[in-house]
């Protein structure tokens, strides 16, 4: 079938802004966006540019805004976009486009970073592992899939008006390891995630739930953080 | 050109990358120079676990885990690297979860255990639980937990940084030259140990579970400087790629009870594995497979592939131990695997060749010399702890165990040795590629080229060969090298030039392409993951060595590929017949 996908292009060495191109390419109707973008790249104009790598869903590369909503292009499947109108793809919100559907991570990642990810313990490491049931670590089983392709955070209104808001991601990184029974850094997490730009920013839209390519419940961590902030328990 | 100086690089930030960062890191002056984000590396699309005798829920010790990835490698296998590997397993597994990656566990609230393919019990008598997992995405939660603890320890990270050169001074590593692909710049780094932990190459095939970024360049820039690489002919082929995509489904779905069918519905591997039937290695099965397609027993309209049944597993088992797959199957295929049987087929997955090294991480210059300075680990190098097949979960363990000793040889070598003097203009080399391809006008396309190249190693090198296939490819890869010649990028922008990045790819995919199938086709006898029609014996009197090639340039420039060869380290285990 024929689709007509309609790209924001800007390459701020060429042109001083971004506009609108549209490309026609034959596709299947089981072919995913990435396709799509690859078949423009590959046989029409090799300047297009964006991240890809694993084509399955798992890297968190391409992360883009397809249609008007945050996806990975690399899966979501061209029979599910209403093909017989015209595709729309544009660089995720809130992060400054460096180039066509590429946008500079650093302060996505700078946000991760900041919140501890990373388990914190104390005392005598035993000589075998960690003893934890299934039941505590079924508890912060959901916040693991996290693949740091920021989809939720650059659905998410709040991060878009106020690029000083952590964001999902990086609460869904903190619970990660805030609910993890082994860990011992919930004091220092939950001080961090208590500041002005923290949880309390969020405005519980679900924009990010709606958006993660991995099924996490964005949304329900971040209740079950705040809580943990009002009650200081986990 | 910006000039930087480091006593340890680190190329790559996959699983070996990072898990040799962190050692290196604590020791002294450490950067890792890595052509994605460190989380994006293809460490974590692996899926079923990494296999350890830790015995947490049957017996189970590291001689059977050696004596199992021996026998998987078809003897071809290093034994002094597997011993080592399979006795460092344990504390690797250990290391992780002290990390904080969230395993699987017992009802003892252990990490819990499961099966695998070619992983038995006392040297073949029955399938063992060895494979210590997190759900089907254990490579994922790797990636993840090695980066937050690189996170945790700052280790120094250049992202999307293409290294396009190794710099050698008196046949000792000096440094390298990197591309920054947000601005087009070239960076020199000076060093006194440089460690290539770059990953694969299987976008030489068009049928494979590798990421687009998977091209080998690490073995390509090794290439070109004149060093060796070791076994390239052997290729894995995994058995349960989602047909006619190559999304990689886990032998975990074996592992915990899936079946493989033909178009009789007959579970076909009783045939040819008649002790642990669908956990065979990888190499038999996907033989078999591909044998029941031939033979006129593959399932769909055109018979192109059979089915991986999971329709008996509890629907609360699948979501439990193996979400991941079940989802691509439904999202790729539209497949619901609780009800229906998924469409499968071999997909090129795994390079068994690379950098050769030894025990220590050492990049070696021949058979006997190791490159001052020079370290790979991971699927970039060939201990070799796979020989002719890798086992499933031993990458995961091979990055963890190799990682980590690369890391510390880097970093000690670096404690007593002396920065080497950089040579005369250091990029000048990369200058000439990069700049040879961005101003290039030819008419022939990247992508056409590599499409091309791809479809020959499906037609000719891939799970059956033999001589007239294999010169085939030859051929064509010739063809495919004067086409090159003829390529024209269109983007001559310095941002972001990906466009100019998939050239320099093609680039090293080609060649490696070209020392696979030379060796493959030298090779005259099956073996492991190399299966020769015309040779289709194993044949210990005179290949049981090791295949070393080496690019050779004559006085006007012509190049050809020599092939010596590397006798196999055995310790405990003498040759057998391998059956399952």
């Amino acid at each position: 079938m024929d689709v007509k996908v309609k790209i924001l292009r800007y390459n701020p060495e060429v042109v001083d802004e971004a506009e609108w191109k549209t490309y026609s390419v034959t596709l299947q109707p089981t072919d995913r966006v990435l396709d799509a973008l690859h078949k423009v790249k590959w046989e029409q104009d090799g300047t297009l540019t964006f991240r890809r790598s694993c084509a399955h869903g798992v890297c968190g590369s391409d992360a883009m805004r397809i249609n008007g909503r945050n996806r990975l292009a690399c899966k979501t499947l061209i029979k599910d976009l209403n093909p017989e109108k015209e595709i729309t793809v544009e660089p995720i919100k809130g992060l400054p486009v460096l180039k066509d559907l590429v946008v500079d991570m650093e302060p996505f990642f700078d946000a991760y970073r900041s919140v501890m990810p990373f388990l914190v313990t104390s005392g005598h490491e035993p000589t075998r592992e960690r003893i934890q049931s299934q039941a505590d670590r079924d508890r912060f089983d959901d916040t693991t899939k996290c693949i740091l392709c920021a989809a939720c955070t650059t659905s998410c209104p709040v991060f878009w008006s106020d690029g000083q808001y952590f964001g999902p991601q990086a609460i869904v990184g903190a619970h990660r390891f805030i609910f993890d029974s082994r860990d011992e850094g919930t004091e220092q997490r939950l001080e961090i995630l208590n500041d002005k730009e923290g949880v309390w920013r969020c405005r519980t839209t679900f924009n990010c739930t709606d958006a993660c390519p991995r099924g996490i419940e964005v949304t329900k961590a971040i209740q079950e953080v705040k809580r943990a902030l009002i009650f200081r328990r986990v | 050109m910006q000039v930087h100086q480091y006593d340890v690089i680190i190329v790559g930030a996959g699983g070996a990358g990072m898990r040799a960062a962190l050692e290196s890191s604590k020791r002294t002056r450490t950067a890792v120079l890595t052509k994605l984000y460190p989380t994006r590396s293809h460490t974590g699309a692996a899926q079923g676990g990494m296999c350890a005798a830790l015995a947490n829920v049957e017996e189970d010790n590291w001689e059977w885990h050696t004596f199992d990835t021996v026998k998987g490698g078809d003897f071809l296998v290093d034994q002094d690297a597997a011993e080592v590997m399979c006795r460092e397993a344990v504390d690797a597994v250990l290391d992780l979860e002290k990390m904080g990656l969230p395993f699987n566990r017992t009802a003892e609230g252990k990490i819990d255990q499961r099966f695998f393919g070619g992983h038995t019990r006392n040297h073949g008598e029955a399938v063992v639980r060895r494979s210590c997992f997190a759900a089907d995405r254990t490579g994922h939660m790797i990636l993840q937990t090695l980066y937050q603890q690189c996170i945790k320890q700052n280790v120094e990270f250049f992202n999307e940084f293409y290294v396009l050169d190794l710099l050698m001074t008196d046949g000792k590593a000096s440094g390298v030259v990197a591309y920054e692909l947000a601005t087009g710049e070239l960076h020199v780094f000076s060093a006194k140990s440089v460690i290539f932990a770059s990953g694969g190459f299987g976008k030489v095939f068009r049928t494979t579970s590798n990421a687009h970024t998977l091209t080998g360049d690490g073995m390509g820039i090794v290439w070109r400087k004149g060093l060796p690489l070791e076994d390239m002919e052997f290729f894995q082929f995994h058995p349960t790629g989602l047909a006619g995509l190559g999304v990689l489904l886990s032998e975990a779905a074996r592992g915990e009870g899936g079946i493989l069918r033909n178009k009789d519905n007959e579970r076909f591997m009783e045939r040819y594995a008649p002790t642990v039937k669908d956990l065979a290695p990888r190499d038999m099965v996907a033989r078999a497979m591909a044998n029941e397609v031939r033979e006129g027993r593959g399932c769909g309209p055109d018979g192109a592939y059979v089915m991986l049944d999971l329709t008996h597993l509890e629907p609360a088992h699948i979501d439990a131990k193996l979400p991941d797959i079940t989802e691509f199957a439904r999202t790729y295929l539209g497949v619901e695997p609780y009800t229906e049987q998924i469409p499968v087929f071999p997909t090129a997955h795994y390079a068994m060749g690379g950098i050769p090294t030894n025990i220590k991480g050492e990049a070696l210059a021949d058979n006997d010399n190791v490159i001052p300075g020079l370290y790979a680990a991971g699927e970039v190098a060939c201990v070799s702890v796979h020989g002719a097949n890798r086992l499933g979960t031993n990458s995961l363990l091979d990055i963890n165990v190799f990682g980590r000793r690369a890391g510390i040889a880097a970093a000690e070598y670096a404690a007593t040795a002396a920065f080497e003097e950089l040579p005369a203009n250091p990029e000048a080399y990369v200058v000439e590629l990069v700049e040879g391809l961005r101003n290039s006008t030819g008419e022939e396309r990247i992508a056409a080229i590599r499409s091309d190249l791809q479809a020959t190693m499906d037609l000719n090198a891939q799970v059956y060969r033999t001589e007239g296939s294999l010169k085939q490819a030859l051929v064509d890869i010739a063809a495919l090298k004067l086409r090159f010649g003829k390529v024209g990028v269109q983007d001559k922008g310095k941002r972001f030039n990906t466009d100019l990045l998939e050239a320099v790819e093609l680039g090293f995919l080609l060649d490696l392409a070209e020392v696979l199938v030379v060796s493959a086709l030298e090779r005259k006898e099956s073996r492991g993951g190399h299966f020769r029609e015309d040779y289709d014996k194993r044949d210990d009197v005179n290949f049981m060595r090791h295949t070393m090639a080496y690019r050779e340039v004559d006085a006007d420039g012509n190049e050809t590929i020599r092939l010596d060869y590397k006798p196999v380290v055995q310790t405990r285990y003498k040759p057998m017949e391998r059956k399952y």
